[in-house]
């Protein structure tokens, strides 16, 4: 642009003074597009920062609530005439006894002027069917209870829950609401005398998945989580170390290893619902193994995993500088003793951060657990590896579908867990790294 | 410009200067008959060497990096090799511990002999050779470890103490060889990169005689160190002669003059002269040895 037009001439040397003047020239040019890129950045990192701010904060408002609950404390007579009429005092007669009729006697007591089928139905209607289960199984704990009066601390149904935690409206009109004029006289009188109360949520981690909102927990999701991603890690990481050292430090140089080499960066990129479908296909299809069970999960997303961790494992041996390797050559040690001496140790902490990343990855996935079944309706914790089972990410897809309140605050809540998981994993992989780099 | 010296070497040396002095004097004892079409001007085979090497090529793929080789080393004597960058000294320097094998493409053909038992003999081990032919590097590297364990890695994995005592005998014996014992000596659990460049090199040395090796061989050991660090490892150099056979590469010609016995000077991949370090910096037989050290190149 600037040598445009009159010389035809050959240009005279240019005198210091007219050097300096472009140079100057060009300055404001350069300064406003340095300022510009910068602008550019900050606006980038602002509203990524942004929308981490709202995303938590949606999540953390909704789901923060689900971590107290709503209970309520119960008088209620071991009536050795209701639960095991024949004085057997066997667990079978215990377990099999009409629980919520006790439950039932404890309210009527504590509201003798309550009258009426309909009405009493109300009544009973406060408390979570999950307060017979309760007295069943302090019964079952200790037998001598029975002919007791005892105070137990019970659930109160989500609607109930949903009045102390404000979201159900007092002065909507009594049809629009869940909750009878009269219930809510109830509720009031239980909270007037300390009975009915938010407490911390113990139920939300020791339960499984549940009907009732109130009763729903995510231990089984936990539990199945970490079933599935113990199978990963036990598989994914030995492979993934074995296959990178193999690789990096063996194997010839040729085609086959260059195919290898490609086909492992494309499996990484690879949607992870088609490994899902891989694994139904060959796990459950062919080798016949159980259907929504962590073990197949655990295969699943090994085989997602396996890339990210054979990448990061190569990253980390080619980052061990070459130095070494020939030191220890130059010592006389066999390529075996030189990789398990020298090279791993050193390429360790790279190699357990890509593993931690890939957990954290697999962690979060759905996509395939759908595919093999670990998206079932499961109350039960799973005890083992072949049990049946969901995940965590699974458990908040399927509790979003859901339309109760005591739903959406449980799928905040278990996000928030999930969030909770990767951030220690995370940051455990951060601490690795430092901890173990600062060694040399 | 590069290849004309060479062209022009060549036409003054040939063949006959190198047959001359293997066949004037009676045959050396020990040393194998030199394969035809040797260039090499000086003394090229000795009385009952330690290592042989005969018609020595190494390929780097296409390339061929070493021509026709041809030397005899001396038992406890500094050979050093000169010659300007990329000329194979270091590349046939590593074919003596067969370091050639770990670099992917590499070819190495010719004879190479110990003793009289070839290297690259099928039923002998590499490890066993690398153990009797040692090396250290032109960057100091020391294994990430303790001083200590730096130096115990070679006895471990050869197996040669039979306990702790005799381990740590092996340790501090090879410290104090390399001259680092009293520098060390009181912090052995400290990691080996804590030293400074120059320690750090005389590690590598002691952690290299730590096994007890025939031959050490020495890539350019001085060029990442100090005035002060390299006089000390020219020093030891002196003191390890008399148990060791050394050969060291240089870029110091003032190194060479001043450690080694013999010299011998590689050009372009072919070895052009060897002899006594006085003969070559005060008499040099060849042009291209006689331009390269006055300094006209390299």
């Amino acid at each position: 642009m600037n040598s445009t037009s009159d010389e035809k001439a050959p240009r005279q040397p240019r005198s210091a003074a007219e050097t300096q003047a472009l140079v100057e020239r060009s300055i404001g040019r350069r300064n406003r597009a340095e300022w510009r890129f910068r602008a550019y950045g900050m606006l980038a990192v602002t509203s990524g920062i942004l929308f981490v701010i709202f995303l938590f904060g949606t999540i953390f408002s909704q789901g923060a609530s689900v971590f107290r609950q709503s209970y309520v404390q119960l008088t209620v007579f071991l009536d050795p005439e209701v639960i095991d009429p024949a004085g057997t005092r066997l667990p079978d007669d215990l377990i099999t006894a009409d629980y919520q009729a006790l439950v039932r006697e404890s309210l009527k007591e504590r509201f003798p002027e309550v009258e009426g089928r309909k009405n009493l139905r109300e009544l009973y209607g406060i408390v979570s069917s999950a307060a017979s289960m309760e007295l069943q199984q302090a019964v079952i704990a200790d037998p001598a209870l029975l002919g007791q009066k005892r105070q137990f601390v019970v659930l109160a149904d989500d609607v109930v829950d949903s009045l102390l935690k404000g979201r159900t409206m007092r002065d909507a009109p009594e049809e629009e609401r869940r909750l009878s004029d009269q219930q809510i006289g109830w509720i009031d009188a239980l909270q007037a005398d300390g009975s009915l109360a938010l407490r911390f949520n113990s139920s939300f981690f020791s339960n499984g998945d549940s009907r009732d909102p109130e009763q729903a927990g995510i231990r089984g999701a936990i539990t199945g989580s970490l079933l599935t991603l113990l199978i990963t890690l036990l598989l994914s990481f030995p492979m993934g170390v074995a296959a990178a050292v193999y690789l990096e430090e063996f194997a010839p140089r040729n085609r086959l290893t260059d195919i290898i080499e490609v086909n492992i960066n494309n499996l990484a990129a690879v949607p992870s619902i088609v490994f899902g479908l891989l694994g139904l296909a060959v796990f459950i299809g062919f080798f016949g193994m159980p259907r929504s069970a962590p073990l197949v999960g655990g295969l699943v997303l090994t085989l997602l995993t396996l890339p990210t961790i054979i990448i990061a494992s190569r990253a980390a041996l080619k980052a061990v500088p070459p130095s070494i390797r020939e030191a220890a050559l130059g010592m006389g040690a066999s390529p075996v003793q030189v990789v398990a001496h020298h090279v791993l140790p050193l390429a360790m902490p790279g190699m357990l951060t890509g593993t931690i990343i890939g957990m954290a990855r697999a962690l979060g996935e759905s996509a395939p657990l759908l595919m093999i079944g670990m998206v079932a309706f499961i109350v039960d914790v799973p005890q083992g590896v072949f049990d049946s089972a969901t995940a965590l990410p699974v458990q908040v897809f399927l509790w979003s579908d859901l339309p109760e309140r005591g739903f959406v605050e449980r799928t905040s809540g278990a996000i928030i867990v999930l969030l909770l998981f990767l951030l220690v994993m995370n940051a455990t992989a951060v601490i690795l790294r430092n901890k173990f780099e600062k060694r040399w | 410009m590069q290849r004309e010296p060479r062209n022009e070497a060549a036409s003054v040396t040939g063949v006959a200067p190198a047959a001359a002095t293997a066949t004037a004097a009676a045959p050396p004892r020990n040393s194998p008959p030199l394969p035809p079409g040797i260039t090499t001007t000086g003394v090229v085979t000795l009385d009952d060497p330690l290592i042989s090497c005969r018609g020595v090529d190494v390929f780097y793929g296409e390339k061929q990096a070493i021509k026709n080789v041809s030397i005899d080393i001396a038992r406890k004597q500094v050979l050093a090799m000169i010659g300007p960058s990329g000329c194979g000294k270091s590349t046939f320097l590593r074919c003596l511990n067969r370091m050639n094998d770990t670099i992917p493409g590499a070819r190495v053909s010719g004879l190479i002999q110990i003793d009289g038992n070839d290297i690259h003999d099928k039923r002998r081990d590499v490890v066993q050779l690398r153990a009797r032919v040692g090396m250290v590097f032109q960057k100091p590297n020391p294994f990430p470890k303790s001083i200590f364990e730096n130096v115990a890695y070679g006895p471990r994995i050869h197996g040669l103490a039979g306990d702790r005592a005799e381990l740590d005998e092996i340790v501090s014996t090879s410290l104090r060889r390399a001259g680092l014992w009293d520098e060390v000596k009181d912090r052995l659990n400290q990691p080996g990169t804590s030293l400074s460049g120059g320690q750090q090199q005389r590690l590598c040395i002691a952690r290299t005689i730590a096994v007890n090796p025939e031959v050490i061989l020495m890539d350019e050991p001085c060029s990442a160190l100090d005035p002060i660090a390299t006089a000390r490892i020219e020093d030891l150099m002196d003191e390890l002669r008399e148990s060791y056979a050394i050969v060291i590469v240089t870029h110091s010609m003032q190194q060479a003059a001043r450690v080694s016995q013999r010299t011998a000077y590689f050009h372009l991949g072919d070895l052009i002269e060897v002899g006594s370090t006085d003969k070559i910096f005060t008499n040099p037989s060849h042009k291209l040895t006689e331009d390269y050290i006055t300094g006209r190149f390299g």
